[in-house]
């Protein structure tokens, strides 16, 4: 990461952008030049730039996912010189500016790499399978209308904090992009700390690590060996505190959890 | 087509005391046999809180749910990105709330524009979504004791506020997000991502299905049910830069509009006062500073015109008495927090008279030297970190050393499709929740009462309403996507795909749409006259002709195109702009957020007019070459009385 320029001079940039035409197509890099981009663009306007100058040429702009361009969405993604997000901390592409480029510079762009994150077109890649996790058991079994008063549950700060710095992740995908086994165990335990750290997440504690894990095994995810490339990536900054926290439950669980069964219900 | 005659708009607002008119609602409704909901097919638009809600909690009670997002999984919808909080009347800070005061400041707030039941019965909930969120998990900030913490909000002297760090509105959605999951995972919610609606289908007066399009495939496609809800959002967009999502778009409740249901007070837009000034025309957004900075920030502006440069390269040179911080001059009692219409304004007329600092004389500050002296860098970087950084990644420039640059941008839509108080339209079986209701807001929304309002509607509302419907339509009556009334429309949605595509124009999409938000922007924001309004009236329709004289979309209708999605919002965006500014014209008084210049007190604050106007506006469709029909719904006081709102 560089620091930013000090002059309001704009850019002139050449960029190689990662063009494939749908999920079949081999697909290949593409390189622009693109001149004058004002310092004080996001990275993501910097692409809405060069789309502009190509639909002015008759050429198809470049396919990218971006919501709410203030990096909480979880929506944009990119590999921006082979660091997900571009590298920066705590920042996703969308927050990224261009004053942290210098001129001249040669950047390179391409989408999320990961079996389980197919390319639908360009830069887009498919992330249903966070979906697909999340469905397993991502979530605290309570019907609306049940709940009870809010202050009936009283839990301690420090575990409340922990939970929301958990609960931070927004599901862009990064920590699958920047591990070489694809894994996505960040993500992964991130939901579960948000909830092991509560005490409403606590009666299916053991159910919902079991089946998470196994859909994240079931959607093509690889496995964690310890590179950390998941923490540096993220851009909520959670930590692989949370990965040691699935592990010690995943462990607990496999050896002990077993669904009941009608003869160990033991109530008449 | 709807003729004059066809229009009804009956709010079925229940007889009774204010306060037992939900309860006594609730009793009247009729129920759905729990063995027969499977039966009834329901389709949500929309994945947010209140879209995501009512799909997650209908599906619990056993009705079959499709929900539609064009995001590409449900959890990216746009109430993701609310930072500062929700209110609820829970009075757990003992400082005087209850469920009568939140009802009467958000009345107040609304400058009298919204109807008193709906309002009532939002601040009734509140609590219960309070209590749902926290059995979810949402993991809200907390005290010590382990009990919920609470932080004051604009346009309130309570503190009512829950919050989780700077992002509440991902947790709550997150908590939504949850629960459909486990629908979805249960076969109970079919989930259809990245597929955005395009027509709604009434058939024998009522809304029975959708046309939809798979934006990664292209295909068009029909879906039937008993009944059609749409939670899709607002309109902000129209004015090209605001705080929305890029992809926030008026085309599900605009379509619903040209198919005949009625359009609420599309002038009530909220313009929020802080904001991240702009800095270049490539701005593809504006990024809010959430409220909650207002309750350390002090907002100023310097005195002296000829203070400004020095100001603006310099603030901290600036001494306190050459430092005008006009918001506790103007209104003592409310100071730094009052609402955000009055403070957006406020912040306009400071620069309006030469005193605005940054790039272009557009941006004021919002200081927190004094609140950084009294509880130390620490302490502010506890309650706001992750928004000075956010400032910062942006800028470039450090907020705990020099004030933030702040200027008000379009964040948030009052006006959206007319319900009644069972939020249905005026289109039976078409229910509308959330931001895209035009309900509970009046002419300006407080802060942290639009994630109040998308849970309460989601959670709370439409559970009891929508069985109360589905109650008298019989199950076996669902439509069949081979009726005329879904081939037409699946037809004309393609028909327009084919005319956007086959222009082969010279100018992008986003070129027309920029264009647009400078006409909304300069005619229709934050002040409007008769002549700016004539103006945009006249240019809109203009603009109109040159899009589909000259706009280029590039690609194929048959796979994943941006281009094409974009131009289908834009081409609504285009005619819907001009409802909009039609509504402002009508309007001819201010009111909350709708500010027009002819109408103001001597010390330039919103006046009203309650004789002509104390209404809501509905407006029907007429047909593309005819103008729209204003249709009213009185509103009644009887619980708050009408009286000038003051701050001071």
């Amino acid at each position: 990461m560089s620091e930013p320029e000090s002059n309001d001079k704009p850019l002139n940039l050449t960029i190689y952008v990662w063009r494939q035409k749908d999920a079949k197509d081999a697909g290949g890099l593409v390189k622009y030049d693109l001149k004058g981009v004002s310092q004080h663009a996001s990275f993501l306007e910097m692409l809405d730039i060069l789309n502009e100058q190509l639909v002015g040429k008759g050429e198809e702009p470049v396919a990218f996912d971006h919501d709410c361009r203030e990096g909480i969405c979880g929506m944009c993604s990119l590999m921006i010189n082979g660091r997900p997000h571009g590298g920066f901390p705590a920042t996703t592409t969308c927050q990224v500016h261009m004053r942290h480029f210098k001129d001249g510079e040669t950047i390179y762009i391409e989408p999320w790499r990961a079996g389980a994150f197919p390319v639908v077109r360009d830069l887009v890649v498919d992330r249903a399978a966070f979906d697909k996790i999340t469905q397993a058991g991502g979530y605290i079994t309570a019907n609306c209308g049940s709940a009870q008063d809010a202050n009936a549950i009283l839990v301690p700060k420090d575990d409340a904090d922990r939970a929301m710095s958990a609960a931070a992740c927004i599901g862009c995908g990064a920590c699958v992009a920047a591990c070489p086994n694809s894994s996505a165990m960040l993500y992964t335990a991130a939901k579960l700390a948000h909830m092991h750290n509560l005490p409403q997440g606590q009666p299916e504690r053991m159910k919902r690590t079991l089946a998470m894990v196994d859909a994240m095994d079931a959607a093509g995810f690889g496995n964690c060996t310890n590179h950390y490339e998941c923490e540096a990536a993220c851009p909520k900054e959670i930590t692989r505190e949370v990965i040691a926290m699935m592990n010690r439950d995943y462990a607990k669980a496999a050896l002990s959890y077993r669904e009941p069964t009608a003869k160990s219900d033991g109530a008449g | 087509m709807a003729n004059e005659s066809d229009f009804r708009l009956d709010a079925r607002i229940p007889t009774g005391p204010i306060a037992e008119k939900w309860s006594k609602a609730k009793f009247e409704m009729k129920l759905v046999n729990p063995a027969n909901k499977r039966k009834y097919k329901v389709i949500v638009v929309g994945s947010g809180l209140a879209g995501g809600a009512a799909a997650a909690t209908l599906a619990e009670l056993g009705y079959d749910v499709a929900c539609f997002c064009f995001q590409d999984s449900p959890r990216r919808a746009h109430s993701i990105a609310a930072q500062g909080g929700i209110n609820a009347a829970k009075n757990y800070q003992n400082d005087g709330d209850s469920v009568f005061r939140l009802f009467y400041d958000t009345v107040k707030g609304g400058d009298f524009r919204a109807r008193e039941a709906n309002v009532h019965r939002l601040a009734e909930v509140s609590v219960n979504i309070i209590d749902q969120a926290t059995a979810m998990g949402v993991p809200f900030a907390r005290e010590y004791g382990g009990t919920l913490a609470n932080r004051s909000f604009g346009g309130a002297q309570v503190s009512r506020t829950f919050y989780a760090r700077g992002q509440t509105g991902q947790q709550l959605l997150l908590g939504v997000y949850a629960g459909l999951s486990r629908q979805i995972a249960a076969g109970k919610v079919k989930m259809f991502n990245r597929t955005e609606m395009l027509d709604l289908v009434v058939v024998d007066g009522r809304a029975q299905g959708i046309v939809v399009r798979d934006l990664v495939t292209g295909k068009i496609e029909s879906h039937a049910a008993h009944a059609v809800l749409l939670a899709t959002g607002g309109y902000g967009n129209v004015f090209f830069l605001s705080t929305n999502a890029m992809g926030s778009n008026v085309t599900a409740t605009y379509r619903a509009y040209k198919r005949g249901a009625g359009f609420g007070n599309p002038c009530y837009t909220q313009i929020h006062p802080t904001c991240i000034p702009v800095s270049g025309d490539y701005q593809s957004k504006l990024t809010l500073m959430s409220e909650s900075l207002r309750n350390d920030g002090r907002v100023w502006a310097p005195k002296d015109k000829a203070d400004v440069a020095k100001a603006s390269s310099d603030p901290a040179s600036i001494p306190d008495d050459k430092r005008d911080y006009y918001l506790e001059r103007k209104y003592p009692a409310f100071g730094n927090l009052c609402p955000r219409d009055i403070a957006s304004r406020a912040a306009k007329e400071a620069c309006d008279d030469g005193r605005g600092v940054g790039p272009g004389g557009r941006g004021v500050y919002l200081d927190f030297r004094d609140a950084i002296k009294r509880d130390g860098e620490a302490k502010i970087r506890e309650k706001y970190g992750n928004l000075f950084d956010m400032y910062e990644r942006i800028t470039g420039e450090n907020p705990y050393q020099k004030p933030m640059r702040i200027y008000p941008a379009v964040h948030y839509a009052m006006g959206g499709l007319w319900v009644d108080y069972h939020l249905q339209s005026n289109i039976p079986g078409l229910f509308v929740l959330g931001e895209a209701n035009f309900s509970d807001h009046g002419a300006n929304r407080l802060g942290a009462s639009a994630l109040m309002q998308g849970l309460a509607d989601g959670y709370f509302v439409i559970p009891f309403t929508l069985g109360n419907y589905l109650a008298g339509v019989p199950a076996a009556s669902l439509a069949s996507t081979g009726a005329a009334a879904f081939t037409d429309a699946e037809a004309a949605v393609k028909g327009r795909i084919n005319r956007l595509m086959s222009v082969n124009g010279k100018r992008s999409v986003e070129s027309f749409h920029k264009e647009l938000g400078h006409i909304m922007w300069e005619d229709c924001g934050m002040a409007r006259s008769k002549e700016s309004l004539e103006h945009a009236l006249k240019a809109i329709p203009e603009l109109r002709e040159r899009f589909w004289k000259d706009v280029t979309v590039l690609g194929g209708k048959d796979t994943f195109n941006q281009s094409l999605e974009k131009a289908g919002r834009v081409a609504d965006f285009l005619e819907f702009g001009e409802l909009l500014c039609r509504d402002a014209l009508e309007r001819e008084e201010s009111a909350g957020g709708h500010f027009r210049v002819e109408h103001q007190t001597p010390d330039g604050e919103a006046k009203r007019d309650d004789e002509k106007f104390c209404h809501t506006a509905v407006w029907e469709y007429q047909g593309d070459d005819k103008a729209p029909v204003r249709h009213v719904e009185p509103l009644v006081f009887e619980n708050v009385k009408l009286a000038t709102r003051s701050y001071k």
